[in-house]
């Protein structure tokens, strides 16, 4: 499928009539004429879509996303006008996926750069396995997010579920509302000059107002599953 | 592995479209399960002291009229209702007797469902083959669930398709895969508790079978599967006035729920919900692990 | 005074229970009270190709001439759904193992020894080298639990990509590399702080189950546009439910790791007490793929304890399309060899015993970070011997092969087999020798 001929800079793709591979290899074959701002119409929870997009391009999804909406997203500014399904954002690189929804499962599982920005809530795993992306929930998020999260920024203005953290890294967790439980080696932490800065930042950039970054509490690994120590089996 | 789907109408015209939407829900759940499909319908209730029972047979030249000939000399009993290799058949008399009639008089028939409103279809067919040799888009009811099937460890048969039911009104759909249920199975044939096929889901659905009638209400059988049951699960069950759904703790396998003023949907996935009337602008949530959450019809 | 280790005498007796490796076992544990982790695969005798033989051609049978006619080697993998399926010239594939686990010397040496003798390698747990990229003309490219370096360019660099959903030494385990091994590259690689024990998950992040992995899979060809086959690797344990929730789940090529299989790192009781030995796995993939009307059309890749081109073979005899290896491989290039016992020794190892890997001192070079070491590999060295055993592997199995009377070795049969014992004839469904006895199958 070719780029829409109208010349215009604005394409529309409706998923009712049009074969999602189609959707993704118009998006994997942008070329510097092609148009830098696409409108998904009908996505009626499908899966994959706007997966693997590498362009500096806009990309508004008009509905509910199924699994892995913008997985692997590189550049591309998508926002999902809807709920977004499993692993929204997966692998993203860079780049922006805002979710005006919920999101669902294992949102930006694995991320390493970028934001995922989710104006609802997410459920559990969020940012599970991150690796340098930066997720900032308006909303709460569910059990085990941030699990083994290694790299990167999570955010969340509400709640968060139980094992929060569980084996983390080196990411930095910031939760405004109540944690149900902290996971294995996460802890709370101190949250210094810098902690404010870079949350304040976070905010900003994922326009959320309405908080202030004195609200938040910081939590980060205790470094103590770093090389294996036998008395602490038990947090295995 | 698999997809599920529960539909439950709040109004009188979906219940009339009930069939026409959770076939469309069924279509879009065949690429997770298609190996096999089935349904649990709610509908057209006996007058109580009378049941209902669901009978499949393996013969595709069934002679149900004979079969209702009998029951109707044996008990009175309704005109059969046939779908494909189903019949659906009210009897004036207790489930009980009529499971127990039917088992020394056509042993080779399978007893799908027995109740008062519970009408089980299920066959190892393509979910789409199903869909339409069952004429799903005919059938009215109140609530009804629905299951794709991917077979994990037990047999590719229509016995080993879901729903399964174990007690009267009851049945179960299951996604995912249980780890301690041959253990469980055992220990529930002690308890008398009988079993057809190896297969998981009939285990969790004998188990609960078994606490209900040890005294328990839905809601604590199923909290008792949190206790009881190892595995990953999400669990749809349909009941005479309702139903039900649980995932368990680690909540691995999804749920999505949905509800408009016209109906209540649980399903695997969105785009099984994207197809009924209104989803759109349905309030949608996934259901909590481990907790359980259930919908019944207020008594009239 | 006597110990087990230094020489018999009349009056000392061993116990089978209770043997030199045994008690080393119980007061290493006694003294470190942790569990003891290695690399290696398993080192027990279960049943295996040994156990099987070929009924080659006498007067009922034909041979081929072994010179002059034809024995093709050459497979195709992945035609069911890639528009770029692989084609090999030899059913014979280097398995997943990581830079990390290996040196980037060991990993390029990998990639020339496979595209000399044109087939392809596998990146394992730590993402695609640019030395494997460049040096491997065809690679296939893990995408693991930890998803450690996924990233979509090197998904479309590759030349297919491999779900593993678990490996044979450890099935239902996750990868593991001790912090020795994290040095800066392999911390970068894999966004971990340097010098600290890597902790693994046993479960993708973002799908459980069959049913998900189906849309897994739908998203990797959406971003790869359909060019690349899908692989899904599984450790030999529930084969005949495995492969075919694979097939069902939409893979182009099944990778069946038997208990034998090696790895960088893991506990010494998973290595040894977790999985089903490749021989008892292979029948019922392949019973599963006949069932679904797959055979052949998706492709089973069997490994696990692969080391000459008799084992090829009888894989192939019993279904495989190809096999992979990995220990062989990394033994081809040098691990254990003699020539270092000096080094071996000065760290308590010995040429032919050498299985701590996950140490990350290997004097050879090949398992290890320290770059001093792997400068002793010598990677254009270490490609020719691997290419050169895979060649003699080749041969071997042709010559099997063209006695058989097979002209392809892909039309090696199940009925060219016998078995030396009632296991191999029973895990093998193939008589026992002289008998027409199968264990199981006809009494």
């Amino acid at each position: 499928m070719a780029a829409p001929a109208s010349g215009l800079d604005f394409a529309e793709i409706d998923l009712a009539e049009t074969p999602l591979r189609e959707l993704n290899a118009a998006l994997h074959a942008l070329a510097d004429g092609s148009p830098k701002h696409w409108r998904i119409l009908n996505p009626r929870g499908a899966h994959a879509i706007a997966v693997g997009v590498d362009a500096p391009v806009d990309i508004e999804i008009d509905g509910h996303a199924g699994y892995y909406c913008a997985g692997m997203n590189k550049q591309a500014t998508v926002r999902v006008h809807g709920n977004a399904g499993v692993g929204v954002a997966e692998n993203i690189m860079s780049g922006s996926v805002v979710v005006e929804g919920n999101a669902s499962q294992s949102a930006g599982a694995s991320g390493h750069g970028g934001l995922l920005s989710i104006r609802g809530s997410a459920s559990a795993r969020c940012g599970i396995s991150m690796k340098g992306v930066d997720i900032v929930v308006r909303g709460s998020v569910g059990h085990m997010s941030a699990f083994m999260a290694q790299k990167g920024r999570l955010v969340v203005c509400g709640d968060a579920g139980d094992a929060l953290g569980d084996s983390i890294y080196e990411a930095r967790l910031y939760v405004r509302g109540s944690v149900a439980s902290l996971g294995a080696d996460c802890i709370e932490k101190e949250m210094r000059d810098e902690h404010m800065a870079e949350l304040a930042d976070l905010l900003e950039r994922a326009e959320v107002t309405e908080v202030e970054a004195g609200d938040f509490r910081r939590y980060g690994s205790a470094r103590r599953l770093y090389n294996f120590d036998i008395d602490n089996a038990g947090a295995y | 592995m698999c997809g599920i789907a529960g539909l439950f109408s709040k109004t009188t015209d979906l219940e009339a479209q009930l069939g026409a939407h959770l076939g469309e829900m069924l279509l879009q759940l065949g690429d997770r399960g298609p190996d096999s499909a089935g349904v649990a319908f709610y509908r057209n209730p006996v007058p109580s002291g009378s049941s209902k029972v669901a009978l499949h047979s393996a013969d595709p030249r069934q002679d149900w009229h004979a079969v209702h000939a009998a029951l109707s000399t044996a008990f009175g009993a309704g005109e059969p209702e046939v779908r494909a290799s189903h019949a659906v058949i009210a009897v004036e008399t207790g489930a009980d007797d009529v499971v127990r009639w039917l088992r020394e008089r056509y042993p080779e028939l399978r007893v799908m469902s027995a109740g008062e409103a519970i009408e089980l279809y299920k066959e190892a067919v393509l979910p789409r083959e199903f869909v339409e040799r069952f004429e799903l888009a005919t059938m009215d009811g109140s609530h009804a669930l629905g299951h794709t099937r991917m077979a994990t460890e037990s047999k590719v048969t229509t016995d080993g398709s879901h729903p399964f039911s174990t007690g009267l009104d009851l049945c179960l759909v299951h996604n995912g895969s249980l780890s301690n249920h041959n253990r469980l199975r055992e220990q529930l044939r002690a308890e008398g508790i009988e079993f057809q096929t190896e297969n998981d889901t009939e285990v969790a659905a004998g188990y609960l079978t078994w606490r209900m009638r040890e005294g328990a209400t839905l809601e604590q059988a199923l909290e008792g599967c949190l206790e009881d049951l190892d595995g990953f699960y999400t669990f749809a069950v349909g009941t005479a006035d309702g139903f039900a759904v649980l995932r368990d703790p680690i909540a691995c396998k999804p749920a999505v729920m949905a509800e408009t003023d016209d109906w209540v949907a649980m399903a695997s996935e969105y785009r099984a919900i994207a197809v009924l009337p209104g989803a759109e602008t349905a309030e949608t949530w996934e259901p909590e692990p481990g907790r359980v959450y259930s919908w019944e019809r207020a008594p009239v | 005074m006597a110990t087990a280790t230094s020489g018999w005498r009349p009056g000392l007796r061993e116990s089978a229970l209770y043997d030199r490796n045994v008690i080393h076992a119980i007061q290493r544990a006694a003294a470190e009270g942790i569990y003891d982790i290695r690399g290696f695969g398993a080192k027990r005798r279960v049943p295996h190709f040994d156990d099987l033989l070929f009924l080659g051609a006498s007067i009922s049978r034909y041979p081929l001439e072994g010179y002059r006619e034809r024995c093709d080697t050459d497979v195709v993998l992945g035609d069911r759904h890639a528009r770029k399926p692989l084609h090999l010239k030899i059913p014979i594939t280097i398995a997943g193992m990581s830079f990390g686990a290996l040196s980037g010397p060991a990993k390029e040496a990998l990639g020339r020894g496979a595209s000399a003798v044109g087939t392809s390698t596998t990146t394992g747990d730590g993402g695609m080298t640019p030395e494997e990229r460049g040096h491997s003309d065809v690679l296939v490219y893990q995408l693991l639990p930890s998803r450690y370096g996924m990233n979509p360019d090197d998904l479309r660099k590759a030349d297919a990509i491999e779900i593993v959903v678990g490996q044979g030494a450890k099935p239902g385990g996750g990868g593991m590399l001790l912090g020795q091994k994290i040095s800066d590259r392999v911390a970068e690689m894999r966004d971990l702080p340097k010098g600290i024990d890597q902790r693994s998950a046993c479960r993708h992040p973002d799908w459980t189950g069959p049913d998900d992995m189906e849309i897994k899979i739908q998203e990797l060809r959406e971003i790869t546009d359909w060019e690349k086959p899908v692989f899904v690797k599984v450790a030999a344990s529930r084969p005949y439910y495995d492969v075919a929730l694979a097939v069902k789940a939409g893979a182009d090529v099944v990778v069946l790791d038997g208990m034998q299989g090696g790895t960088a790192a893991t506990q010494e009781v998973f290595i040894e007490h977790a999985g089903i030995p490749t021989l008892a796995a292979i029948r019922p993939a392949v019973d599963a793929l006949v069932e679904l009307g797959m055979h052949r059309k998706v492709q089973l890749i069997v490994s696990g304890g692969i080391r000459s081109g008799a084992d090829v073979a009888k894989a192939l005899a019993l279904g495989a399309d190809a096999v992979s290896i990995g220990v062989a491989a990394l033994i081809a290039m040098g691990d254990n060899s003699p020539e270092h016992e000096e080094g071996y020794t000065e760290i308590g190892a010995s040429a032919g015993f050498y299985d701590d890997w996950h140490e990350g001192r290997d004097p050879a070079g090949i398992s290890t970070q320290i770059d001093e070491l792997a400068a002793r590999f010598d990677p254009e060295l270490g490609g020719r011997r691997l290419a050169n055993y895979l060649r003699t592997m080749v041969l071997e199995t042709q010559t099997l092969a063209r006695a058989c009377g097979k002209s392809h070795v892909h039309n090696l049969e199940p009925e060219d087999l016998v078995a030396l014992t009632a296991e191999a004839a029973a895990m093998a469904r193939v008589p026992l020798a002289g008998t027409s006895w199968i264990p199981g199958l006809n009494e």
